[in-house]
């Protein structure tokens, strides 16, 4: 229980920080924002490889992991490499 | 490894995801706050590969071989105008993930899975205790069954989001019953989730909530239009970062839990500014029609021989005569990629000694920051695309606006006519500059179906055509002036 209470309180200050970060966005850098996001998002590949990695569980665990960590690298590589190539384009005047 | 050093080192992954969002709070500091962020990912990746728990490594080598090919080439092919329909397929990924893992997980701590095709609804024997001991069993299994129905909603409905973009979908289909009809959905997929936790063994409740949450996410999103996308793309993401926070509460996992928050809170924040930008909530958004116009606004009547054309060599001269042009770019110029089109004409402007700038407003395009991205693509300096707040005031001191591509979000309707659907709506005031130039096809009407009084003004003048083909020639004779 200690522990859900720990994560719970991770969980919120997490949401205010960021409502603080995201409110300083300026417009001009929402797409980049949004796929950057989406990059981020991509960190659910943590718990993929855990589901494909495990070993005493049945086959069907396995290839749901083997899904899991197909999606989640598509988000982390295709998000971080779109959101580069779109960011250069802002950086060069 | 051990469990504390692997906590440690993914709390480093969570600073490093905080400092990537905050270098994006400028264009001088983003790329890097990018490449801080991916490094972050790199080392949680790497430390979870060393950690003792993951035994068999084929099904990951598969994966992650198979994922990072789809995903640098859609990075790397994608065309920006294009760019919506990315986010919305990553948006489906993001659930889709977090869908899996939450299934992964159910039928791994069950100890049993189905083999067959029939065996897939026959109950097992199980407990909470399955899941974690006392209320952490039950906390597990609630956790499971709502990533289970956000991931899985947001997988369909960021599918049916990515098809209407693509314009692979182009008619809008609905519930019967509308709102009521996704209500009960709603309902239901809420009562397969008690059910589970209820009785953890039954597994057709979970077959229950992945087929219901599929479908409610098909229908929450078929209704809506091209226009409201920017909306529906913001929410989507929000709920992408909200299942992948969820699926850390199932594995009590920190890293998780911070970054899916992160995401959770851009996708809403980002929801809001949208809405704001329409005057709408996000019910009506969601659900409403535009509400019908008090009185029926007559096109014919607002038109009628008062609208004036020219061709774009008159425009030309136009231009050479000003001081300050503002160009309002709006979802018609990423149509027709006439994006390095304008930024040459712009060129031409600067070269006689004409003061440029871009006005963009926050809906313009099919999601947050489009006509940015575009522009930034045609290699404008960022400088130069100001906000609908900060462009208004100046509209009175511009000699010209170019408006290409946009309708509504120029229709003084909303600013002057109170029985408008659109009234209350923040536009950009370019009635208030000294003439105003609209390219466009024709007088056809924008998202909301209204005429625009804009284009009948005695200071505006309609350019008719391909939005490229109508900036060529004025740069053209631009130049040649």
């Amino acid at each position: 229980m200690e522990i859900l209470i720990l994560l719970l309180a991770l969980f919120v200050l997490s949401l205010f920080l960021g409502v603080e970060l995201i409110t300083k966005v300026p417009p001009t850098l929402h797409t980049p924002l949004m796929s950057g996001t989406n990059a981020v998002s991509g960190i659910t590949l943590v718990g993929a490889l855990l589901a494909a990695g495990s070993d005493s569980s049945p086959l069907l665990v396995n290839g749901l992991g083997f899904v899991a960590v197909t999606l989640a690298t598509i988000n982390v590589v295709g998000g971080y490499l779109v959101t580069n190539r779109m960011l250069a384009m802002f950086k060069r005047k | 490894m051990n469990p504390t050093v692997v906590s440690f080192i993914y709390l480093v992954a969570g600073i490093l995801f905080i400092l990537g969002i905050k270098g994006l709070t400028k264009p001088k500091t983003a790329v890097r706050g990018n490449t801080l962020s991916a490094l972050g990912m790199l080392i949680a990746v790497v430390v979870t590969l060393l950690d003792g728990d993951v035994v068999n490594y084929n099904f990951i080598i598969a994966g992650v071989l198979v994922g990072s090919c789809i995903g640098a080439v859609m990075a790397l092919k994608i065309q920006m105008t294009s760019m919506p329909q990315m986010v919305a397929l990553l948006n489906g990924f993001g659930g889709g993930a977090s869908l899996t893992i939450a299934l992964a997980e159910y039928y791994s701590k069950l100890g049993s899975a189905p083999e067959s095709f029939s065996e897939i609804l026959t109950p097992v024997v199980a407990s909470s205790s399955n899941f974690g001991s006392g209320p952490e069993g039950t906390i597990a299994l609630v956790s499971i069954g709502l990533t289970v129905l956000i991931g899985a909603l947001t997988l369909t409905g960021s599918l049916v989001a990515f098809a209407k973009l693509q314009e692979l979908m182009k008619k809008s289909y609905g519930l019967p019953g509308g709102p009521i009809g996704n209500g009960i959905f709603l309902v239901a997929s809420a009562v397969a989730v008690v059910c589970l936790v209820l009785n953890p063994g039954n597994t057709a409740a979970m077959v229950a909530i992945v087929g219901l949450a599929l479908l409610l996410g098909l229908f929450l999103v078929m209704p809506i239009g091209g226009a409201d996308m920017p909306v529906v793309i913001a929410l989507l993401n929000s709920y992408s970062g909200i299942a992948a926070a969820l699926a850390g509460f199932i594995l009590g996992n920190t890293v998780l839990i911070v970054a899916g928050s992160l995401v959770g809170t851009s996708g809403l924040i980002l929801t809001q500014i949208m809405c704001v930008a329409m005057n709408r909530s996000l019910t009506n958004v969601l659900f409403g029609k535009m509400a019908a116009g008090g009185e029926a606004v007559d096109a014919d009547e607002i038109y009628a021989g008062k609208v004036t054309s020219a061709q774009p060599d008159e425009v030309a001269m136009m231009l050479e005569m000003a001081k300050r042009v503002v160009i309002v770019p709006g979802y018609g110029m990423a149509m027709a990629q006439a994006q390095h089109a304008v930024r040459e004409l712009a060129d031409s402007m600067e070269a006689k000694g004409v003061e440029v700038e871009y006005g963009i407003h926050p809906v313009a395009g099919r999601m947050p920051g489009h006509m940015n991205v575009l522009l930034a693509e045609a290699e404008v300096s960022y400088d130069k695309l100001v906000e609908m707040e900060r462009i208004n005031p100046t509209f009175e001191d511009t000699d010209v606006v170019i408006v290409i591509g946009a309708n509504d979000v120029t229709n003084p309707m909303a600013r002057e006519s109170e029985g408008s659907p659109i009234y209350g709506m923040p536009i950009l005031n370019v009635d208030k500059a000294r003439n105003v130039v609209v390219i466009k096809r024709s007088l056809s009407p924008g998202f909301a179906g209204l005429p625009n009084p804009l284009f009948a003004m005695d200071h505006t003048v309609m350019v008719y055509g391909d939005g490229k083909k109508a900036v060529v020639e004025m740069t053209t004779a631009l130049n040649q002036a």
